[in-house]
């Protein structure tokens, strides 16, 4: 029973790392229509920062987050600017070129800029001590990644119900036409848009880092689960994008524990399209179907 | 602009006597290649006929079908893997080998298309990414395929012939290239590839005009798979020896920037954008040994970055060229030449 509880705590803390990501995506899925494939180098280039920042400036770990997250706001708003604005008109494959590009440029500049070395990533919890209630193991470092997960999905929450911007941005989402009618800055929102899941995504990206390694590499894997949990949630939906992801960290912990531990990262895009197949649009939103 | 009276005009292969002309000519000067440059041109030449196989293939999908695929890495990987395993364990020649690869690659191309029948936008972005990345890992913990460690690929042979030299090799691979890039363009000008461009431009016109979506779009992914496995199965040949680790999500999208650069719906612009992109990747590989850029870039490199990341800058610039193509030219450098015939045709106005 307990290697069950193991497999929970377990899958619910990587599937909390793949939530944030999944957040990302569907917070800019929602306002620029295109997955952004670049989100998973948006978040390890703001890693390398925090990296950097405790290792060449010997900042302490609290101050550095700040400063990332600093950055990371101002990475999302510089490449929306930079790279989908100047974009007229594009299509839904143009978008996802223009994110794919942005993916191969960051994903250069970090290894052009920190090499392809795997590098520790320092953080202040301990990844073998923890609580032990009832004989299950959990590690401070699960611990952490969870409840910062669940904090800094309340405070979207918060942000989106209860101040002028989040409400400007579901306006945004809802109608871009009436939105600039009513005076909303829709450019401006947008760019914050990015900024904000950015800041998401590197919140992700610095409790990945210290579980994995710290490489260019890193975000791959988790950026690509954290989509799919995205899709398998429904990529409308935060709060299905963020059940997604616990779903499909849960999926893949059970499977690693039960089933076959070298097949684990495979069985997550196998069920993916087999959701896919039954329900188009994810499985907590209404599938909307086109029309003439 | 001639007046089309008649629908055979239309469907010709070539167009003009011209067209015919350049046609030949251009394969009388592949022909003549291999006895004018050394084994490494030949090789680089090769790569850009594998290149220009898998571009040609996606592009039926994603130029004329208007689906989306980031798995082709997975075809391509299916298709080497497929190929070698045939001609290794069970003993068939490469002549059917090499069809084979092609129709198991073609096999799981209709079965990704069928769940992609539901699917649209980011949704089959994500499926058939996903299938891509399912296929690299299957190969890479299984060890019928040879595990991370991968396979050698045995030389290509037929009847006697064994392509084991430079310019025989390629000789077979151009030899295929060319005859799938006239099919390619002979589908599109069939019921098929009409059907499959009318799917793109509208789903319910289409439809409603009673070509079968379902069919058609299956079909599209299966005849796409088809060539990139054929690619696939040839690289194998041409490199030697494949490992899972090489099909990543990165050759997805370096196949998607070569259409993207050299021109949706368009077999020259697939030709043309992946021999632009193949070229450049090699040439960045080596950037350092450039003239004036080379040294230039490793003092940056040596002040501001790392020396032993510099090959990275090959990334660097695919993104920026796919970025700086759909902002500018999203018609590709086949746009750019269909401006400029437009331009010569008209002059002076």
């Amino acid at each position: 029973m307990n290697f069950f509880f193991d497999l929970v705590i377990g899958g619910l803390s990587i599937g909390a790392c793949y939530a944030l990501v999944a957040l990302a995506m569907v917070i800019i899925y929602k306002t620029s229509e295109v997955p952004n494939f670049a989100q998973g180098e948006m978040a390890m280039i703001s890693t390398f920062v925090a990296y950097s920042l405790m290792n060449t400036y010997n900042l302490g770990f609290w101050p550095t987050a700040g400063i990332t997250l600093l950055f990371a706001l101002v990475l999302g708003m510089i490449l929306e600017v930079a790279f989908l604005r100047p974009a007229k008109d594009p299509s839904i494959l143009g978008l996802i070129v223009i994110t794919l590009g942005a993916e191969m440029i960051l994903y250069g500049l970090a290894g052009w800029k920190w090499g392809a070395n795997q590098n520790p990533f320092p953080v202040p919890f301990s990844e073998y001590s923890g609580i032990s209630p009832g004989g299950v193991m959990i590690t401070e470092i699960n611990l952490w990644t969870f409840v910062t997960s669940l904090v800094l999905m309340l405070l979207l929450f918060l942000f989106f119900r209860f101040t002028k911007l989040g409400v400007a941005m579901k306006a945004v989402q809802q109608n871009h036409f009436a939105a600039k009618a009513m005076g909303i800055p829709t450019r401006r929102v947008l760019s914050f848009t990015w900024g904000l899941s950015s800041v998401t995504g590197a919140v992700a990206g610095m409790l990945i880092a210290p579980i994995s390694t710290l490489d260019p590499n890193m975000m791959l894997d988790p950026m690509l689960k954290g989509f799919a949990g995205a899709v398998l949630g429904g990529m409308t939906s935060l709060p299905g994008a963020a059940l997604g992801g616990y779903l499909l960290g849960l999926i893949e912990n059970f499977f690693g524990g039960y089933v076959s531990l070298e097949f684990k990262s495979v069985v997550a895009f196998g069920v993916i399209v087999l959701i896919l197949c039954v329900k188009p649009s994810g499985l907590f939103v209404r599938h909307f179907e086109r029309k003439v | 602009m001639d007046m089309k009276r008649h629908y055979y005009e239309d469907v010709e292969l070539f167009k003009t006597n011209t067209a015919l002309a350049l046609t030949v000519l251009f394969l009388a000067a592949l022909a003549s290649i291999p006895f004018l440059v050394g084994d490494y041109a030949l090789y680089v030449l090769n790569l850009i006929a594998i290149h220009a196989i898998v571009a040609i293939g996606l592009n039926i999908l994603v130029g004329y079908t208007g689906q989306i695929s980031l798995g082709h890495a997975g075809f391509f990987a299916i298709g080497a893997y497929s190929c070698i395993l045939l001609m290794v364990k069970a003993g068939l020649p490469f002549v059917l080998a090499l069809p084979a690869a092609g129709l198991i690659a073609a096999f799981f191309g209709f079965l990704l298309g069928l769940p992609s029948l539901r699917l649209e936008g980011p949704y089959l972005a994500i499926a058939t990414l996903g299938f891509g990345m399912a296929v690299t890992q299957m190969i890479g913990h299984s060890d019928f395929t040879g595990g991370h460690m991968g396979i050698h690929a045995p030389k290509m042979s037929f009847l006697g012939f064994i392509a084991d030299t430079g310019p025989r090799q390629y000789g077979v691979i151009m030899i295929v290239a060319v005859v799938l890039t006239l099919a390619a363009v002979n589908l599109m000008k069939t019921r098929v590839g009409r059907a499959f461009v009318a799917i793109r431009d509208s789903e319910i016109a289409a439809e409603a005009m009673g070509i079968n979506i379902s069919w058609y779009k299956t079909l599209a992914f299966a005849v796409s798979a088809f060539y990139t496995g054929v690619a696939g199965a040839l690289m194998a040949f041409a490199l030697e020896h494949v490992s899972a680790g090489s099909f990543n999500l990165i050759l997805s999208i370096t196949f998607l920037a070569m259409i993207i650069v050299g021109g949706l719906g368009s077999v020259m612009g697939s030709i043309l954008g992946a021999a632009l992109l193949t070229y450049l990747q090699l040439k960045l590989q080596i950037i350092q040994e450039a003239p004036l850029i080379g040294p230039f870039l490793i003092e940056i490199s040596k002040r501001y970055f790392t020396t032993e990341g510099l090959p990275n800058i090959q990334s660097i610039v695919f993104g920026a060229i796919m970025i700086g193509i759909v902002v500018f030219e999203p018609l590709g450098v086949h746009g750019i030449y269909l401006r400029c015939k437009r331009y010569w045709r008209m002059w002076p106005f």
